[in-house]
């Protein structure tokens, strides 16, 4: 009987201590299983799981599929769905491809390797990626054909429109400015990392403090201080630690000792340097922030998450539902195109099957990360926690040496289960 | 006494509209003047909800014009109505469950930082003033309208509609989920924006209460107007005869 009264008292402070600290305990949940996950597949792997190197690998295998589900989540939480994202991928890195080996260089008469070729063949293929977004959500929101119907036939139309572009062939090397964003071959190194890391946690604090004064220029009630600091020492570590991380990655001797002739300069003795973060990285965690912006702190995202809660009251309070459903397929097509530059300039080359699948991958991360398919829920960061979760879970499995039918036996299984402990969880707390 | 000698704020002419083969409204007329409450009355399914969505842009009438200020008037979704300064409150209230108040509020009409960014706090602030005179008890501010109450929910439709300074304001069945001392607040409301010269339509059951607070009411039956009449000269029976029997009362009727 004590017994009993013990535990409950402890789990209501527990509870209360959580609340204090008005963190997304669904969000906790999530990074909890991310972390049981990485440290089992550790023990599996003999710690090679969690060594600098197997992270930064998993970051940049993520990117790709986790830049496409940002976007995921606005077309769900508007009650759309996209299953053409893989071979909207394709299409736009044929495209790339394509510019950069055919057009600039020969057409423009350019040349190889000319400064201007990355830049062209990015533009050309984000310009496309929207545009093609922007149809599909034309056929959506004004010719009213369900997103099912349109993006099921797009997979198989942007699919072979790649195809096409490129009789099937395998094109590359792709430029070596283009190749910067593909992870590897671009890094920030340790000092570049640093900086970035400083700069990120200072706009997080600031952001924090921010936050904090506005509610108290209202009157709001505000967290307790401490709440405030042991929020920021978090966020701090989190930050930190991962550049840290990536920098405690040592590129291999003789890439370092190519680097430095590269340049006409012999390497000194005993020189080392890290990788660092990733310029594809540092892609992700922008659009990452400025997807969080456009979903919490704008007008677009007010209504992306209206419509999706009731496409009648939105519609009736003055949104223009249907060209915001363009405006979020178009926005869906954009970052398929950023994910192919980032897809092709990691394979360094484009090819006939990139992104196969993607689509189910995408939808699964943003699904995992807490987007309910019903529509008006969803959260940025935890469709990049999904992504994150699934890479880990496939690349964890394929260490460990798992049979690749059962890998991709439990990812399906994963996906799931997750939903069903998402039901659970938000039928416990009384969330819809 | 609403003065009727200049032009009505709003005028339905010959208003029709059909969903397949149901004439839902049948060319019905009614005229509002500032400063009036023009209460809308009929069995379910009259036609009530459906002449309002007309004028609230939610419906585009087969038939017939509206007039505003005398002007012909092109309503051809909400924000048309909303560029004349005409909030509805909807019988469904037309509410996104899953945001919280002060979204639901604002929503289509954020206030917004210099930087173009939402400004939050500044529209829960403004949220609190004038839910403080609707509804005094609410206290969910932070909650998503999923979790509020039924006249809750009702408060926040309301308050979403006198907010924004309507010159005209279409109230369908806005106390039907109300509890007496919200529902006596909505009715000073009423009053109030009266007195400021707002013009109000108020679809309501409750006989007594359109008597209460309405200058005239039109009644309806299966898409047509049975007749207006001013709620002065006429006695509850009179008005209840009308909405069953369908036809205005025999001393009215010259
Ligand atoms: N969107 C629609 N599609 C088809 N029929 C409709 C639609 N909206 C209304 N109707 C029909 O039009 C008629 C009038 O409906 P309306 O909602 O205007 O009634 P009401 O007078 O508001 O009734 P209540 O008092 O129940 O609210 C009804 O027969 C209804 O079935
Ligand atoms: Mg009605």
């Amino acid at each position: 009987m004590a017994d009993t009264a013990g535990t409950s008292k402890e789990t209501r402070s527990r509870k209360s201590f959580l609340d204090t600290l008005e963190v997304d305990t669904r969000l906790l949940g999530m990074i909890g299983a991310f972390v049981v996950l990485c440290l089992v597949f550790n023990v599996f792997t003999d710690g090679r799981f969690l060594t600098p190197r197997n992270v930064f690998n998993l970051s940049i295998q993520t990117v790709s599929v986790a830049l496409m589900a940002t976007g995921m989540v606005f077309i769900i939480v508007t009650r759309h769905i996209d299953l053409s994202v893989g071979s909207l991928l394709a299409t736009c890195s044929a495209v790339m491809a394509m510019t950069q080996t055919v057009v600039t260089p020969d057409w423009l008469g350019l040349g190889l390797n000319n400064p201007l070729t990355a830049p062209i063949a990015l533009i050309v293929g984000l310009i496309c990626g929207a545009a093609i977004g922007a149809f599909n959500g034309w056929l959506v929101g004004y010719l009213t054909i369900p997103a099912f119907i349109v993006t099921l036939g797009g997979l198989l139309v942007w699919r072979n429109v790649a195809w096409y572009l490129t009789n099937g062939q395998t094109i590359g090397p792709l430029d070596a400015n283009f190749r910067l964003l593909g992870g590897i071959n671009g890094t920030m190194g340790e000092t570049g990392s640093w900086i970035v890391g400083v700069v990120a946690l200072v706009a997080a604090l600031l952001a924090l403090v921010s936050a904090r004064r506005s509610k108290k220029a209202h009157n709001f009630p505000v967290k307790p201080l401490w709440a405030e600091v042991v929020l920021g020492l978090l966020i701090a570590v989190v930050i930190l630690g991962f550049v840290a991380l990536l920098n405690a990655y040592q590129i291999p001797e003789n890439r370092l000792e190519r680097m430095f002739e590269a340049r006409g300069e012999t390497m000194p003795e005993g020189y080392s340097e890290g990788y660092g973060i990733p310029y594809s990285v540092l892609l992700l965690i922008f659009v990452a922030v400025v997807m969080t912006i456009v979903a919490r702190k704008t007008r677009l995202g007010r209504y992306i998450f209206a419509t999706g809660g009731n496409p009648d009251a939105a519609e009736l309070s003055g949104v223009n539902t249907r060209l915001l459903t363009v405006k979020v397929f178009a926005l869906m097509g954009f970052l398929c195109a950023l994910a192919a530059a980032v897809a092709s300039a990691r394979l360094t080359f484009h090819s006939n099957d990139i992104g196969t699948l993607d689509e189910l991958r995408v939808i699964a991360a943003a699904v995992i990360g807490g987007t309910a398919l019903a529509g008006g829920i969803g959260t940025i960061y935890g469709a990049i926690l999904g992504a994150l979760i699934m890479q880990s879970l496939q690349s964890g499995m394929a260490m460990v040496g798992v049979d690749a039918p059962f890998q991709n036996i439990v990812v399906g299984a994963v996906l799931v289960l997750a939903v069903l402990i998402d039901i659970l969880y938000r039928k416990r707390t009384g969330a819809k | 006494m609403v003065d009727r000698s200049g032009t009505p704020l709003v005028e339905l002419r010959d208003i029709s509209i059909a969903f397949g083969g149901i004439k839902a409204v049948d060319h019905v007329s009614v005229d509002l003047y500032p400063g009036e409450v023009v209460g809308l009355l009929g069995h379910n399914g009259a036609g009530k909800s459906t002449l309002i969505k007309c004028l609230s842009g939610a419906y585009k009438q087969d038939t017939g014009d509206v007039f505003i200020n005398g002007e012909r008037a092109t309503i051809n979704n909400p924000r048309d109505a909303r560029g004349y300064n005409i909030e509805t409150i909807y019988q469904t209230l037309a509410l996104a469950d899953n945001l919280d108040a002060a979204s639901n509020l604002f929503l289509g009409r954020e206030i917004t930082t210099p930087l173009g960014l939402v400004d939050e706090s500044r529209m829960e602030a403004e949220t609190r003033k004038v839910m403080g005179r609707l509804n005094p008890n609410f206290r969910k501010f932070n909650a998503p309208v999923s979790a509020l109450s039924g006249g809750q929910r009702q408060s926040v439709a309301i308050a979403r509609a006198v907010y924004f300074n309507a010159r005209i304001l279409i109230m369908d069945e806005p106390t039907a989920a109300l509890g007496p001392q919200e529902t006596e607040m909505v009715a000073e409301l009423i009053a109030e924006l009266k007195k400021q010269g707002l013009g109000i339509f108020l679809i309501d059951h409750d006989v007594h209460q359109v008597k209460r607070l309405c200058d005239r009411a039109a009644v309806m039956k299966n898409g047509e107007l049975v007749g207006t009449v001013e709620v002065d000269k006429v006695s509850t029976d009179d008005i209840l005869a009308m909405i069953i029997a369908g036809k205005k009362p025999d001393h009215l009727a010259a």
